[in-house]
């Protein structure tokens, strides 16, 4: 009896996949050009990296009649009735400025992102679509989508921060000349700690320049909703307070017309943290507290804001008896 | 401000080169040390091309009058332009054409003109359709003039729209268009886009007879061209200013009108031809693959189809008119502008990849006389001073060459080819033989005249064209062309660039200089 035999089986192939197939075709990259970015000839000198953006990104077009609608709508539907809720803004000395008819320079202190759309909200009616944001060209400018966005939804224009820019410069008195306002932050930047930087003269310089007068502003709690370096909003409550319109006096400079906007808004944090009569007299007599803070270990700046933080202020009075207490985390 | 023409000498960082191959490309590495002549940048273009014609025509050139005082009522105009030979890729509407025209038309209806013709300067190219015409003239000027008999394609075999002049002090017969010799004006509207265009060439060849052309299109010519893209040193130059003057002499009074384009030659889709390949950007990249690996995967048909639709995005960079020679004079400062790179010395090989058109094969094939035609013809007497290949050298072509003709357009061809070429590929013994029976075919002459086949005898001249270089060279090898085609034409067929090489050092020796002419856009070397 023969031992019955089968064929051998047949070798399994391996399922055909052509999707695969046709990744390995078209889609994988070999490893060269055209598939990878070209290498560069040795006798080709490098032109220099196009720059369009920083100081070089061009904003004309969010000045545009349309794109300025589109946000006139974006700023009343959607940005103040955020504010509103998020920020619960209490501003005060708008009778400073209600005779002014003119394109002005709004110098504020700065702690915070959300300074500029609740400067923008609170801006009255006749500036508050004509204002472009001075805004630092290495953060705000520095990636396509970034000056798309913040040119549109703020109306900002780059200021380059870290050294003098005859191009940013000349188009911020450019626009100064063609009737906008400015929202700028002589600071610079926001603050790290709570307390004020020293303030730059890049608006005094604008308001020599072009005539414009400075009208200071102190923003009061808008750290305790967005420190720098926070990444989460919380709601509270911000004091928002115009001073008077500051002119250059015959002869001033720049830097002099400066000391005195810093010693405006210094006044008009003095102003929220007394009352009117006591900053004015602190004022004359040359003893306002200054923005700055103590120049003392990092501690010691945080008791000492703590010691600050507003006194006649809705938002954060004193404990009772005005005793020193420590700030808010985060404050 | 677009940057100048440039010399690249290859290393080892240099990507691979881009090549035209007809209606593809190729990427090849160049050998280290090449040199590739890269073309300029394209120059910039009028702001307002119309305001620059009127403005032309108000204030012309040399002594000339202008126009508007040259027309009058009762008067005969005749405006003869050129045909669907230019420019390549036919442009975008509005064509420099139609936008000239219309101005010329604007200023004889204001001076009272009724009696205007407008005739295609055809030489013995074939007839333009009515899309072709239209596109050229635009709808407005062809639906004014063509309806009524008033539109007209220059016929060089109608016994009774010719008139012939007398001869030149060289003997050259002047035989032209009779409409045009009896006007009371001549207006000639020419694009120029490569040196050899416009001048006296554009009357006296582009409304002339084969009794005409024949003086200037010969073997003689060409091999005394040097090249023909050089006014100044060309033979074929010097024949048409001589039946220029001459005509001008015999009282025909002819405004002439040049235009000139920059070479923003192509759309958007293929931009990546346009630039450098070590400047290609992403888009760019992926614009190449997927048109290349599309176009690969395309029947060849449809692949023409698809590269013939091309409409070039060039603009008008200058318009002059007036009195011819100054007007040329004008026009060519203009071309050289755009054109012009300037090379050091001679090469042992040259190299270059032929694109997917040329003047005589716009909506047709390229056949491969017309392969030889544009490499051996154009590209290689695209330089001014001495060639960029030296005496004895190679030529390495890079096309399909396929064995392919357009029955309608190019009959004469393809006997040209099937029947001439394998007897002999020498231009002399050609024209001797040949040239003679095909010009005088009567068939090929009513298809000439009824059809839109070109006229029996192009196709030598073609071969004519290429004279030149086949004098000069010491082979021609083309890369990826159908071997029995390329080899019929007495060329080398090689597979890749690489084998093409080493083919060349067998005639010119081992380690042999490579320079590639990159194209496109279009260029022209200045050679020292």
């Amino acid at each position: 009896m023969s031992a019955e035999t089968k064929p051998p089986a047949p070798a399994r192939r391996l399922p055909v996949n052509p999707g695969a197939a046709f990744r390995r075709r078209v889609a994988r990259p070999r490893g060269s050009f055209p598939f990878l970015a070209p290498t560069w000839p040795g006798g080709v000198e490098r032109p220099p990296p196009e720059r369009d953006l920083g100081v070089d990104y061009d904003t004309e077009w969010a000045r545009r009649y349309g794109v300025r609608m589109a946000r006139v709508v974006v700023t009343e539907a959607l940005t103040r009735p955020l504010l509103r809720v998020l920020a619960s803004p209490r501003v005060d000395g708008l009778d400073r400025i209600a005779a002014l008819d003119e394109p002005a320079i709004f110098a504020a202190n700065h702690a915070s992102h959300i300074d500029t759309p609740l400067l923008l909200t609170v801006l009255p009616e006749r500036w508050r679509h004509k204002t472009v944001v001075a805004a630092g060209a290495d953060y705000f400018f520095d990636k396509k989508w970034k000056a798309h966005w913040f040119a549109f939804s703020i109306n900002a224009i780059p200021i380059e921060r870290q050294r003098v820019s005859r191009r940013s410069a000349d188009l911020a008195a450019e626009l100064l000349t063609e009737g906008w306002s400015l929202i700028i932050f002589p600071e610079g930047g926001r603050s790290p700690d709570g307390w004020a930087q020293s303030h730059r003269p890049g608006a005094a310089w604008l308001s020599v320049r072009t005539g414009c007068p400075v009208v200071p502003v102190y923003l009061e709690g808008t750290r305790r909703i967005l420190p720098k370096g926070g990444g989460k909003l919380r709601p509270g409550a911000v004091h928002v307070t115009f001073g008077s319109p500051l002119r250059p006096g015959e002869g001033e400079d720049a830097r002099e017309l400066a000391v005195r906007v810093e010693q405006a808004v210094a006044a008009l944090a003095d102003e929220q943290i007394t009352d009117w009569w006591t900053a004015r007299r602190r004022a004359a007599a040359r003893t306002t507290p200054g923005l700055t803070g103590p120049s003392a270990g990092v501690w010691r700046r945080s008791w000492a804001l703590g010691a600050r933080t507003g006194r006649r202020s809705h938002l954060a009075p004193l404990s009772p008896g005005g005793e020193r207490r420590w700030p808010d985390r985060d404050s | 401000m677009p940057r100048p023409g440039f010399v690249l000498d290859v290393d080892r960082s240099t990507p691979p080169t881009l090549f035209w191959h007809g209606e593809g490309f190729r990427l090849e590495r160049l050998p280290t040390g090449s040199r590739v002549v890269y073309p300029p940048e394209p120059v910039e273009a009028l702001g307002d091309p119309d305001d620059a014609i009127r403005q032309a025509l108000l204030h012309p050139l040399g002594d000339s009058r202008p126009l508007p005082d040259l027309l009058s009522a009762g008067m005969k105009l005749t405006i003869a332009f050129d045909d669907v030979s230019l420019p390549l890729p036919p442009m975008e509407r509005p064509d420099n054409r139609q936008r000239v025209i219309e101005v010329v038309l604007d200023m004889a209806a204001a001076a009272g003109v009724d009696d205007v013709v407008l005739i295609a300067a055809l030489a013995l190219h074939r007839r333009m359709t009515e899309s072709e015409l239209r596109h050229a003239l635009g709808d407005r000027v062809y639906d004014a003039f063509a309806p009524h008999g008033l539109l007209l394609q220059h016929d060089a075999e109608d016994p009774a729209a010719l008139v012939l002049l007398g001869e030149t002090d060289q003997g050259e017969e002047v035989e032209l268009n009779r409409r045009a010799v009896e006007s009371d004006l001549l207006v000639y509207v020419n694009i120029n886009l490569v040196a050899m265009d416009g001048g006296h060439k554009s009357v006296a060849t582009g409304l002339a007879s084969y009794r005409s052309l024949r003086h200037h299109h010969n073997v003689r010519t060409m091999l005394h061209s040097r090249s023909f893209m050089d006014q100044e040193r060309s033979a074929l130059h010097s024949s048409n200013w001589r039946m220029g003057r001459f005509i001008a002499a015999s009282g025909v009074k002819i405004f002439q009108i040049e235009t000139t384009l920059n070479t923003d030659t192509f759309p958007s889709a293929f931009g990546f031809l346009q630039r450098r390949e070590w400047e290609w950007n992403g888009r760019d990249r992926a614009s190449f693959l997927a048109v290349s690996k599309t176009l690969d995967r395309t029947p060849d048909r449809m692949r023409r189809s698809i590269f013939q639709a091309i409409k070039s995005p060039h603009r008008m960079t200058s318009v002059q008119a007036g009195e011819v020679e100054a007007v040329h004079a004008a026009t060519t400062a203009n071309v050289y502008r755009q054109h012009l790179v300037e090379v050091d010395g001679q090469a042992d090989v040259l190299t270059f990849g032929l694109p997917y058109i040329c003047p005589y094969n716009v909506n047709s094939v390229m056949n491969p006389i017309l392969v030889m035609c544009l490499g051996l013809g154009y590209f290689f007497n695209l330089y001014r001073g001495k060639p960029l290949v030296r005496p004895g050298g190679v030529v390495i072509m890079s096309h399909p060459t396929p064995w392919a003709f357009h029955p309608v357009h190019h009959p004469s061809y393809i006997d040209f080819f099937e029947e001439v070429l394998a007897d002999t590929t020498d231009p002399i013994e050609i024209e001797k033989t040949y040239e003679e029976r095909f010009a005088t075919d009567d068939w090929y002459r009513h298809l000439y005249r009824t059809s839109h086949a070109y006229h029996g005898v192009h196709p030598f001249y073609m071969w004519y064209w290429g004279a030149h270089a086949l004098d000069h060279l010491g082979g021609v090898i083309i890369v990826g062309g159908d071997p029995r085609a390329v080899r019929r034409m007495g060329f080398k067929p090689a597979s890749t660039l690489r084998d093409a090489l080493e083919m060349a050092e067998d005639v010119v020796g081992p380690e042999p200089t490579v320079t590639h002419f990159h194209c496109p856009p279009m260029a022209m070397a200045d050679v020292r």
